[in-house]
Formats: C-alpha cells, sequence, structure tokens
C-alpha cells in the first residue's frame, strides 16, 4: 500500500511539474495550461499512452486534469464500439458525466451559500 | 508617466522576477502529489467499501471536486495555491475551483448571468476542447480503427 501512495505522489507531482514549469516559462495562462492538460490527456488517452500510467499509479495519474482527457478518450472509444457513429457523440460526456456534474452541482451549491472574499488578502 | 513598449516588457520582467522556479516547482510537485495521495487514500477507502476500482476512481475525484469547492468557498483554497502553483491547478481540485472561484466572484451580478454563467468561463472552455477532441478522436476510431 505504500507503494501505491508512493507511485501516487510522484507521478502526480511530476505531471504537475510539468505545468509549473508552462507557467514559469511561457506564457500560458491558467485557463489555456487547464485546457491544454485535457486536451493532451485526449490524445495520450486515444493513442493508448496514458490507461498504462493509470494502472501504475493509480490517482497519481486520474487525479490531474490529464485523467480527465483521458476518460474522455476511453468513453469515445467504447461508445463506438457499442453504438458505433452515435457513439462519438455520446461517449465523452457520459464517461466524464460524473465529475463534470459534481463539479457544477457543488460549485452552484457553494456559490450560493458563501460570500465572495476579498482577494487582497 | 509614458513608457515605451520596450521598457514596458522591461517592468514586467522586473515585476515578475520574484516566481523562482527552484522554488515553484518542488512547491508545485508537492502539493500536486499530496493531492494526488489524498486521491489515493480515497481509492483505497471506497473499495474497501466494495466498489470496483473504476468506481472508486470516479467517486475519489467526485470527493476531491468536492472538498475543493468547500475550500474555495472558505477561501482556503486560493490561500493554498498562492503557494502551490500549478500543484493546485492540474488536478481535478484545480478545475473545481475555477467551477467556483468565478461563480461566488460575480454572484453579485445575479444568479443567471452572474453566478450561473460565470460558473462556466474555465469550465466551458476546458469542457468544448476537450469534448472536441474526444469527438475527432470517435471519428478517426470510427472511420479508420
Amino acid at each position: 500500500m505504500f507503494m501505491d501512495f508512493l507511485k501516487a505522489f510522484l507521478v502526480g507531482g511530476a505531471i504537475c511539474a510539468v505545468g509549473q514549469v508552462l507557467i514559469d516559462y511561457t506564457k500560458l495562462t491558467p485557463a489555456r495550461i487547464l485546457v491544454s492538460f485535457v486536451v493532451a490527456g485526449v490524445v495520450l488517452g486515444a493513442l493508448g499512452w496514458y490507461q498504462p500510467l493509470v494502472d501504475f499509479a493509480g490517482a497519481g495519474a486520474s487525479v490531474p486534469l490529464t485523467g480527465f482527457g483521458n476518460l474522455l478518450a476511453k468513453g469515445v472509444r467504447e461508445a463506438v464500439g457499442k453504438d458505433g457513429l452515435l457513439g462519438v457523440l455520446t461517449g465523452g460526456l457520459t464517461a466524464t458525466a460524473g465529475g463534470i456534474t459534481a463539479a457544477m452541482i457543488f460549485g452552484l451549491i457553494v456559490a450560493l451559500i458563501f460570500r465572495p472574499k476579498d482577494k487582497g488578502d | 508617466m509614458k513608457v515605451s513598449k520596450q521598457e514596458y516588457s522591461e517592468m514586467t520582467k522586473q515585476a515578475s522576477h520574484n516566481t523562482k522556479s527552484y522554488f515553484t516547482i518542488p512547491m508545485a510537485f508537492l502539493i500536486g502529489g499530496l493531492i494526488c495521495v489524498l486521491g489515493q487514500a480515497l481509492i483505497f477507502l471506497y473499495q474497501y467499501w466494495g466498489m470496483s476500482s473504476e468506481k472508486a476512481a470516479s467517486f475519489a475525484s467526485i470527493t476531491l471536486v468536492l472538498l475543493s469547492a468547500l475550500a474555495t468557498g472558505f477561501g482556503i483554497y486560493d490561500k493554498l495555491a498562492k503557494h502551490a502553483g500549478a500543484g493546485t491547478l492540474v488536478p481535478i481540485t484545480g478545475f473545481a475551483n475555477a467551477v467556483v472561484s468565478p461563480a461566488l466572484e460575480f454572484k453579485s451580478e445575479g444568479l443567471i448571468l452572474g453566478l450561473g454563467a460565470k460558473l462556466f468561463t474555465i469550465a466551458g472552455p476546458v469542457i468544448v476542447y476537450g469534448v472536441a477532441a474526444s469527438v475527432l478522436y470517435g471519428l478517426i476510431y470510427f472511420f479508420f480503427l
């Protein structure tokens, strides 16, 4: 079990370090980095390179947004296998619906309940 | 004060000089890694409760989204993000933070075009381009593979 935590830490940390290198050495904004990581995850997932990383590192690969992209690619592949052409349109969002809906609903609830904080402190 | 383009770029370079990579990159690694360790702990917990490994991973991500939304509401996440940089941006918690943060900030502009619309300031582009990439892959997979 310790080894699983270590692998999650090292792989997850390394993926975040790549993001930090992009922040420090390019002019990419945080929004662009989020989009890039998800699209990179779709590409890596489509090539079949990301799933081995998930199998190796668990949450270290599934928690970063590249894992979200991998899930999109995986969902489309499975849906096309099952439903053919329709799966092209349904696969991605179906596989990621849980995460997206959770972010939307928890976001809605929190934004309704809490008051904005001053950014200046 | 009048500044030329060149002077301005010099000024911004000086102003942003305090982001030292030998500090920011290890911090991103550390905090990002720890968030993933928390995710792994949740996966083990949910597996212990009898979930399949795929379901456990989904629920772990959803739990992290919930925790991050709450931490954003309390103003904790943004404080952590100041030190962690990409360490709090790249994990799914960063996505949740990017959903809650503008929604909360623009709540005063109303529930529809304020809160409701700003929920998607970052989530919108992420979903649009992520899904577009998946559709492109789906088409290639359907016709050629």
